[in-house]
């Protein structure tokens, strides 16, 4: 399976990602093979079993609707890059809302 | 050309639980920024998420209350996108396994009702709210893990008035089941359009628009009303649609392109890895099935039929759980449902917003006194809102202000007769011009009865007697 250079950039896009040419072609080639490697399973017939969404064969554990202790805004704020008036600050944002 | 409009709509409500989806943070509305924070909802390295029961059951709620067939197992999947309300660089969703599918809402329009069917009802987590600056932008994360429901209906719609009904609908089910407060303004109720238009007669959908940042049910019927005209224009001058993402603006009163890039829609979706598939069992469906209340529309038909009100007031009545349930507890205790109704529709209306009634200190307790007081006479109507004025000022029951003040409407003949005579003799003229033919005399006097006794005077009672008096003597 092919993953071309061009869709390598548009999936770097997505995740943020910066690559130089070099990376992009290395990651293309990489990826292809990785890919290859696994279309192998293809060969086996799975139309009798069902997806795997999880490894492990358990159901979802809920948890009480009860309140507990969050960080305090200044633990919070502590962590982030900058701030203003208990507001995370970052660069604006223009095209949404 | 003609047209037809078609509507679909995305609904997000928010739901009422004390912590957020995922962790143990509190949902209040009004805490200070960035204080409902944890590791959880921030994505922190090492954290894990648990999911919150309650939210489940009232997601339920609302898929059960609109007839959706509930999956036995769904699955939480992470949609990918980088924005700074979403700390984690994904908002955990349903994708698809989604909780719920193929429900149903009927909404009542003029004199017809109409089934909009619901494509699915899934579960997920709200982000952060970001305030735009000059230069940055200001986020408050307390919104972000709180749990929300998003109700995707079927293209079933055909116009402003049918989609503005269809939310009201819904909103009024969430309230009804006491699962999300639906206020649209404060943004725990919102809405996006998908509109698009074909020639009348077509089976084939045309190209559809997605409207976003609408604020209010009045903003909706706005912003559909002008983007089926803009798209009629569109294609009345030969040009085609684009798909695309526009902005509600109220104060220009139009909607406009929010231009981003096309790959901002690939997701990558995948499942959540530290969420098990969610598991409904038939009894836990069954469960909730068995605590759903009488909804608005049945209840209204109710009213009608069991207390002989009017469409119109069953139709107020019942546009809050609590307001009708506040009528029923009143007229349980003994008020006459017609008098019930109108006090509430007139004078507990005039002071409390409707869904404050029942949370009011004015209790179906005092409501009932004081119409048992006036049916048996003891209080005119006219007293009666003096005295209404008093619960609600020093919160005493009806009966002991009566007493304490001595409000008592005078129903005994001979005392009226007393104030009769002497009112009588008072006004001479009055009575000359009454008996000479002007008969509008005859209410002028029973107001001169009715202030000499500071308005106690039982009027149909002094009526009577003036008349008597005024008709024996004549001869
Ligand atoms: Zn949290």
């Amino acid at each position: 399976m092919k993953i071309s250079p061009q869709e390598v950039e548009r999936l770097a896009k997505l995740a943020w990602l910066k690559l130089d040419p070099e990376e992009v072609k290395r990651y293309s080639q990489e990826l292809s093979s990785i890919l290859d490697y696994v279309e192998t399973l293809n060969q086996l017939d799975t139309s009798q079993v069902s997806p795997t969404y999880h490894v492990v064969p358990q159901k979802s554990h809920l948890r009480k609707d009860e309140i507990g202790r969050s960080l305090s805004q200044e633990e919070f704020l502590s962590m982030v890059p900058a701030h203003e008036e208990g507001a995370v600050k970052v660069p604006k944002i223009i095209d949404i809302e | 050309m003609n047209y037809e409009t078609i509507i679909g709509l995305e609904v997000h409500a928010q739901l009422r639980t004390q912590s957020k989806i995922f962790c143990r943070c509190a949902t209040e509305f009004h805490a200070s920024e960035n204080q409902n924070v944890c590791p959880v909802c921030m994505g922190l390295p090492g954290s894990l998420p648990v999911l919150n029961e309650k939210a489940v059951a009232f997601a339920l709620k609302m898929a059960v209350a609109t007839h959706c067939q509930i999956q036995p197992t769904s699955i939480f999947s992470r949609k990918n996108y980088f924005y700074p309300d979403l700390p984690k660089g994904y908002q955990i969703s349903q994708y698809d396994k989604p909780l719920a599918t193929a429900g149903v809402v009927e909404i009542v329009l003029e004199n017809t009702s109409k089934k909009i069917r619901l494509h699915r009802i899934h579960m997920e987590e709200d982000a952060g709210k970001n305030v735009h600056g000059e230069r940055y932008s200001y986020v408050n994360y307390n919104r972000a893990g709180i749990p929300l429901v998003e109700i995707v209906s079927e293209p079933d719609l055909r116009n402003a008035q049918e989609a503005a009904e269809y939310l009201r609908t819904l909103r009024s089910i969430l309230r009804y089941l006491d699962i999300s407060d639906g206020n649209m303004e404060e943004g725990s109720f919102r809405c996006d359009v998908n509109i698009s238009l074909r020639p009348e007669r077509s089976d084939r959908f045309g190209t559809k628009v997605e409207i976003k940042n609408i604020n209010s049910f009045r903003f909706v019927e706005n912003a559909i009303l002008y983007e089926m005209e803009r798209q009629r224009m569109c294609l009345e001058e030969g040009k085609r649609i684009v798909q695309e993402t526009r902005l509600w603006d109220e104060h220009e009163g139009k909607t406009f392109s929010m231009r981003q890039k096309e790959e901002a829609h690939d997701y990558r979706y995948f499942p959540e890895p530290d969420l098990m598939p969610l598991e409904i069992s038939a009894e836990w469906v069954s469960q909730i099935r068995s605590t759903l209340p009488e909804f608005e529309q049945v209840k209204k038909q109710r009213f009608m039929t069991q207390y002989q009100l009017t469409n119109y007031d069953a139709k107020l009545l019942v546009q809050e759980k609590s307001l009708a349930d506040y009528f029923e507890q009143t007229v349980h205790r003994g008020g006459d449902p017609k008098l019930v109704c109108n006090w509430i529709l007139s004078e507990v209306l005039r002071e409390f917003e409707v869904s404050k009634v029942a949370c009011s200190s004015l209790t179906p307790g005092h409501l009932a006194e004081l119409i048992c007081l006036i049916q048996k006479g003891t209080i005119s109507g006219k007293i009666a809102k003096d005295v209404f004025e008093k619960i609600l000022k020093q919160g005493k029951m009806p009966s002991q202000i009566v007493r304490e003040e001595g409000l008592e409407q005078i129903s005994d003949a001979a005392q009226l007769e007393k104030v009769i005579e002497f009112v009588v003799s008072e006004q001479g003229d009055l009575v000359k011009q009454y008996r000479e033919g002007q008969k509008n005399k005859f209410s002028f006097l029973v107001g001169q009865i009715m202030k000499k006794t500071q308005g106690k005077a039982n009027p149909k009672i002094v009526s009577e007697l003036l008349k008597n008096k005024l008709e024996r003597e004549d001869t």
